[in-house]
């Protein structure tokens, strides 16, 4: 069992500090700033040495799964290897030190990046517009549904206030209509996992304003529907919203915009494998077709032979606005185009490919050991659904267990109760970056667990058993809520006692 | 090719085991018509070392300019210490602490970040972050509506000292739920907000919110008690924008008026975070306990395992998107983690004394360029009265081309008010930080110089 | 097997009312409710002097993985909350049909109120979903 690792406020003593770090003091220097303005006491920061700071996130970091050291098949989010170079070249100095508010000419470099990372990802969707501004999926699905609206107001349709969300979505998805002023209509999806088409078509009317669609869904498996949908909806005169959280499953085999989206999120953290940094940054670049491309947030960069420039309200002046002070995240996007450049166009179509392949595998072999597929009769996407009813009432286990105790076994646990329609359910995403070794060592790990069920229930039940923390209490965390330290520091006069 | 360890053998085996011939036979349930064809506008691909060379060629045509830009992104000095830990495989290549056993680093660390937060402005209670400063004020409005239960007009004065950006994007973000943002005009002598513009709102009716950022977007100090007290009479909340450097010096928004700001949002980034084009960096948010629940995005508290130890998870997530889905706080599913990692290593490093001596060091720095300046004919401060590290100087000729010709020489030389502010112009706001040095300053002095000794009419085509 | 007192009446989205011979009603969620959500650690409650329609979503309770609106089952002016559920919100699951009541409401002259559902009615429900 790892040591407790105290907080960093219990490093140090007063009046030490990392001081090779701090600007020389100057004389009065704040003395013309009024006194009532300037703080009478100081924070309470850490007072720790350089050495002890480094010391303390270190073993921080020693305490986090991760890619670059474990095995992580969480579903929906495409935990794939984010390669070093994105990393070491988004990271040159000159990147970094640019100002965002550089003028353009000194800044042709990195335009003429994001401007051709705005092409590849208008060829990889089948779209006519990208804007990259969207800092995260959740604000680019804000994007998204936000055009939807200004574009049904731009032609004075303004009765359509329903945006219809399949009950399987991202929680996302009915929160994002709601921030943009929608009613949420749910419609459930069939036995097998597609939309219910005749649901669908009793939801929609001159009141809907579009339909979000993730695809393949969050259910592992391909919308077979989708030429109905887009028929049903366009007919109704709603528009198609993409959430392009599953794009890796299709990545150079099947475009969006041919299959009749309006406009489309991607997830570059996802699908082009920018890092996941312990949640964020990310990007949620929005893609649109001609009717939508009017409206992309700004600013999005244009070229004109060879040289490239900001397009603001000027050039867009039906713009949904500004979504981030600057230019979303620039870093993040340096990384994308990075990780495209390197794809190529080959690469692509093998993403797609392998990712499939690779939870198709996986699923084959752990429904061989008894698992159960939760749409046994389709084929995977780049992941799959299991549910663990049978073994919960059976031996009075549940999914979180699993989860747990794959944490023991070394490997991060796939997500657990999402989608919330499947009851005990882990969506495994393997990614394409994984080896057939690592997923036949998962699959033994799963036929361990499979075993405890029978005959070692108590430490099923009681995992994780190897983390630096036991089953940590979410309810007392909750009621007796702890959101800040109030200890006290080490080396002031009370902390000895 | 693209990272995958396939063998053929494997992928033989693979398909084998799956019962199906050949991979495109994966992709059977969609339809044939959609399948895409070649990616045609996609290049081929290019090798690590090709990709090093282009990326290296990109990075040196944009060089490496001398910046007296500030309006929302700050240059300061980062210990090398900040991001060699933070681009450590553990904490760049993890994601969101879902599983919590599995994440106690990045969750203790964001504890750690929501104390030093919480202390800096002054305030009991702080979420893990959000995208940015401009997003972050959006939401802290958004928020003031559900938290403010005297107040039902969704009215929310922004005072025109605000960022620009930060008002539009608040606009875009919150404002398909109906809030109406009402702006407010400023003291055209001293360049903060004007308080007989204020009761003439509060005439109009209702106010749930007054967003006032310190230093405001001109670096100037408004009356943040007054203000405070204002807000809080007319049943108002007091939506603080603050910039977290200039708190190692000034009063936190918890210290302001009677009863301090009731919500404190500001932009992360000078906390360690590099200009980077404008991102990723991160937001914060503070407020009082009582309105927790109403804050969107995720907190982190301490908890007990069940062997009674301490540890660390995600918490108060019924309010999340994930949960509560159309009836969430916010869509926001992720914080900006591994931009809140370098802040709060930045933190640990520079303490409170580091950073009052890194804000000291800017002040001076700025004042010592703002008195360079406008020794200069034709230059002079717009403002009378205090400012932190920002200031707005106007010229005597339209300052587009002087800051062109400035960037010819090398130097970014402030951000041109023309646009934002059209009766300030032709104005310039600029920035000197610690990073700054006596010849940076002289540098720049000489050469606005020798451009404003320039007749006029010469400048636009130098 | 769930707790149904005779003497309550109860609707489909699990909570009861226990009409009071001097007009008012109290409502709380049920037993079955109260287990199904887990440990609830907080409650949102509505605010006296509020006038409430049958159907109106007027409480919130939260376990760690969910929270539940609560749909007033009676038409009304709120008279009484349970303030005590902010502090020990862990009454609903001790004892849903006692301490753990969540409001009081003066039941509208015109009636109005939601369908409910005998003690009887409520059991064979149950028995049904958990089918």
């Amino acid at each position: 069992m790892a040591m407790r690792e105290p907080t960093i406020f219990e490093y140090g003593a007063p009046g030490r500090g990392a001081s090779d770090q701090w600007p020389t003091p100057g004389t009065d220097a704040v003395a013309d700033i009024p006194p009532a303005l300037r703080r009478e006491r100081r924070p309470r920061l850490p007072e720790a040495s350089e050495l002890d700071v480094v010391r303390h996130f270190t073993r921080l970091s020693q305490r986090n799964f991760c890619i670059d050291t474990h095995f992580y098949p969480l579903g929906s989010c495409t935990m794939k290897y984010n390669p070093k170079a994105c990393n070491q070249y988004a990271m040159l100095p000159e990147f970094l030190g640019r100002h965002p508010l550089a003028p353009a000419a000194s800044s042709q470099g990195v335009l003429r990046c994001l401007h051709e990372l705005q092409e590849i990802l208008k060829t990889v969707t089948g779209m006519s517009a990208v804007s990259l501004v969207p800092m995260a999926g959740a604000q680019g699905e804000f994007a998204g549904v936000s055009m939807i609206r200004a574009y049904h107001r731009s032609r004075g349709d303004v009765a359509r206030d329903e945006i219809v969300v399949p009950e399987a979505a991202h929680g996302t998805n009915p929160a994002t209509a709601t921030m943009c002023g929608f009613r949420v209509r749910e419609i459930p999806v069939d036995a097998d996992g597609d939309v219910d088409l005749a649901a669908l078509r009793a939801a929609v009317g001159p009141r809907t304003a579009g339909i979000m669609l993730t695809n393949p869904s969050t259910l592992g498996v391909f919308e077979r529907h989708i030429v109905e949908i887009e028929q049903i909806v366009h007919g109704a005169g709603g528009l198609l919203y993409y959430d392009g959280a599953n794009l890796n499953a299709i990545l150079g085999k099947v475009r969006p915009g041919d299959m009749g989206f309006d406009v489309i999120h991607m997830n570059l953290h996802k699908t082009f494998s920018t890092p996941h940094g312990g949640g964020g940054p990310g990007a949620g670049a929005v893609g649109v077709n001609e009717r939508l491309a009017p409206f992309v947030p700004i600013p999005v960069v244009g070229e004109d032979g060879g040289s490239y420039r900001w397009l603001d309200e000027a050039d867009r002046p039906q713009t949904i606005g500004r979504l981030s002070t600057f230019m979303g995240n620039v870093g993040v996007l340096l990384r994308a185009y990075i990780y495209v450049r390197m794809l190529g166009r080959d690469g692509m179509r093998a993403v797609g490919d392998h990712a499939t392949l690779n939870a198709n595998y996986l699923c084959v072999r752990l429904a061989a050991l008894g698992f159960d597929p939760a749409y046994p009769s389709r084929r995977a996407s780049h992941e799959f659904l299991i549910t663990l009813k049978r073994q919960a009432r059976q031996y009075e286990i549940s999914a979180m267990d699993v989860a747990k105790r794959l944490l023991d076994l070394g490997f991060h646990a796939p997500t657990t109760y999402f989608p919330l329609i499947v009851p005990e359910c882990l969506l495994i995403e393997p990614t394409e970056t994984e080896s057939k070794a690592t997923l036949d060592a998962f699959a033994a790990a799963m036929a361990r667990i499979l075993e405890e069920m029978q005959n070692d229930r108590e430490r099923l039940k009681s995992a994780p058993h190897a983390t630096p923390v036991r089953r940590l209490d979410d309810v007392r965390a909750a009621k007796q809520l702890d959101l800040t330290w109030t200890g006290t520091p080490a080396g002031s006069p009370s902390a000895s006692a | 090719m693209a990272f995958i360890p396939h063998t053929r053998a494997d992928v033989e085996e693979m398909l084998a085991a799956i019962g199906v011939a050949n991979l495109d036979a994966l992709f059977e349930e969609i339809p044939a018509t959609l399948r895409a064809g070649e990616l045609t506008g996609v290049p081929a691909a290019l090798n690590e070392m090709q990709i090093g060379r282009l990326m290296r060629e990109r990075a040196a045509q944009d060089g490496t300019p001398c910046c007296f830009i500030g309006a929302g992104a700050y240059e300061h000095h980062i210990p090398a210490a900040v991001w060699a830990v933070t681009t450590r495989g553990e904490f760049y290549t993890a994601y969101t602490p879902y599983q919590a056993e599995a994440s106690q680093g990045t969750l203790q660390l964001l504890y750690e970040f929501q104390t030093m937060i919480a202390a800096l402005t002054g305030m009991e209670v702080s979420n893990a972050s959000l995208y940015d400063g401009a997003s972050a004020t959006g939401e802290a409005c958004l928020m003031a509506v559900r938290a403010n239960r005297k107040s039902t007009s969704r009215r929310i004065l922004v005072p025109a000292t605000l960022h620009p950006r930060y008002r539009e994007v608040a606009r875009a973000v919150a404002g398909q739920q109906g809030l109406a943002f009402e702006p407010v005009a400023y003291d055209p002598a001293r360049g903060t907000i004007a308080l007989d513009a204020l009761d003439a709102a509060a005439a109009a009716g209702d106010v749930t919110a007054l967003v006032v950022q310190q230093p405001n977007f001109f670096g100037g100090f408004e009356a943040v008690d007054a203000l405070t007290d204002w807000a809080h009479a007319h049943d108002a909340l007091l939506v603080a924008v603050v910039n977290p450097t200039s708190l190692g010096v000034l009063r936190s928004p918890g210290e302001w008026g009677a009863r301090g700001a009731d919500i404190v949002v500001g932009e992360g980034q000078p906390l360690g975070v590099p200009l980077s084009s404008g991102g990723p960096y991160f937001g914060f948010m503070t407020t009082r306990k009582e309105f927790v629940r109403h804050m969107p995005g995720r907190i982190v508290g301490r908890t007990l395992d069940s062997a009674g130890q301490e540890g660390y998870t995600l918490t108060l997530q019924a309010r999340e998107q994930h949960i509560r889905r159309a009836k969430a706080t916010s869509n926001i599913c992720t914080n900006q983690g591994l931009l809140v990692t370098a802040a709060t290593i930045y933190l640990s490093l520079m303490g409170a004394e580091g950073l009052e001596r890194t804000a000291s060091a800017a002040h001076a720095r700025t004042r010592q360029l703002r008195d360079a300046l406008v020794r200069i004919p034709g230059v002079r401060a717009a403002f009378d009265g205090p400012f932190f590290h920002e200031t707005v100087l106007r010229l005597d000729r339209p300052a587009a081309p002087v800051l062109e010709a400035l960037a010819a020489d090398g130097i970014l030389g402030g951000y041109d008010l023309a646009r934002d502010y059209p009766e300030l112009a032709p104005a310039i706001l600029v920035c000197a930080t610690e990073t700054k040095t006596d010849s940076d300053i002289e540098r720049y002095a000489a050469a606005l110089e020798r451009i404003l000794t320039q007749a006029p009419h010469s400048t636009a085509n130098p | 097997m769930s707790n149904v007192p005779a003497e309550l009446e109860y609707t489909e989205a699990h909570e009861w009312i226990r009409r009071l011979p001097d007009g008012t009603a109290e409502v709380g969620i049920t037993d079955h409710a109260q287990h199904a959500l887990g440990d609830i650690v907080y409650v949102e409650l509505p605010e006296v002097g509020r006038t409430v329609s049958a159907g109106d979503a007027c409480a919130v309770v939260e376990s760690v993985k969910s929270a539940s609106d609560v749909y007033s089952p009676v038409s009304g002016e709120v008279i009484a909350r349970n303030a005590a559920l902010e502090t020990t919100p862990e009454s609903i699951n001790q004892d849903p049909y006692g301490a753990g009541w969540m409001m009081r409401v003066r039941l509208a002259p015109g009636g109005g109120d939601a369908k409910t559902l005998s003690a009887t009615a409520y059991t064979d429900l149950l028995s049904k979903e958990s089918d």
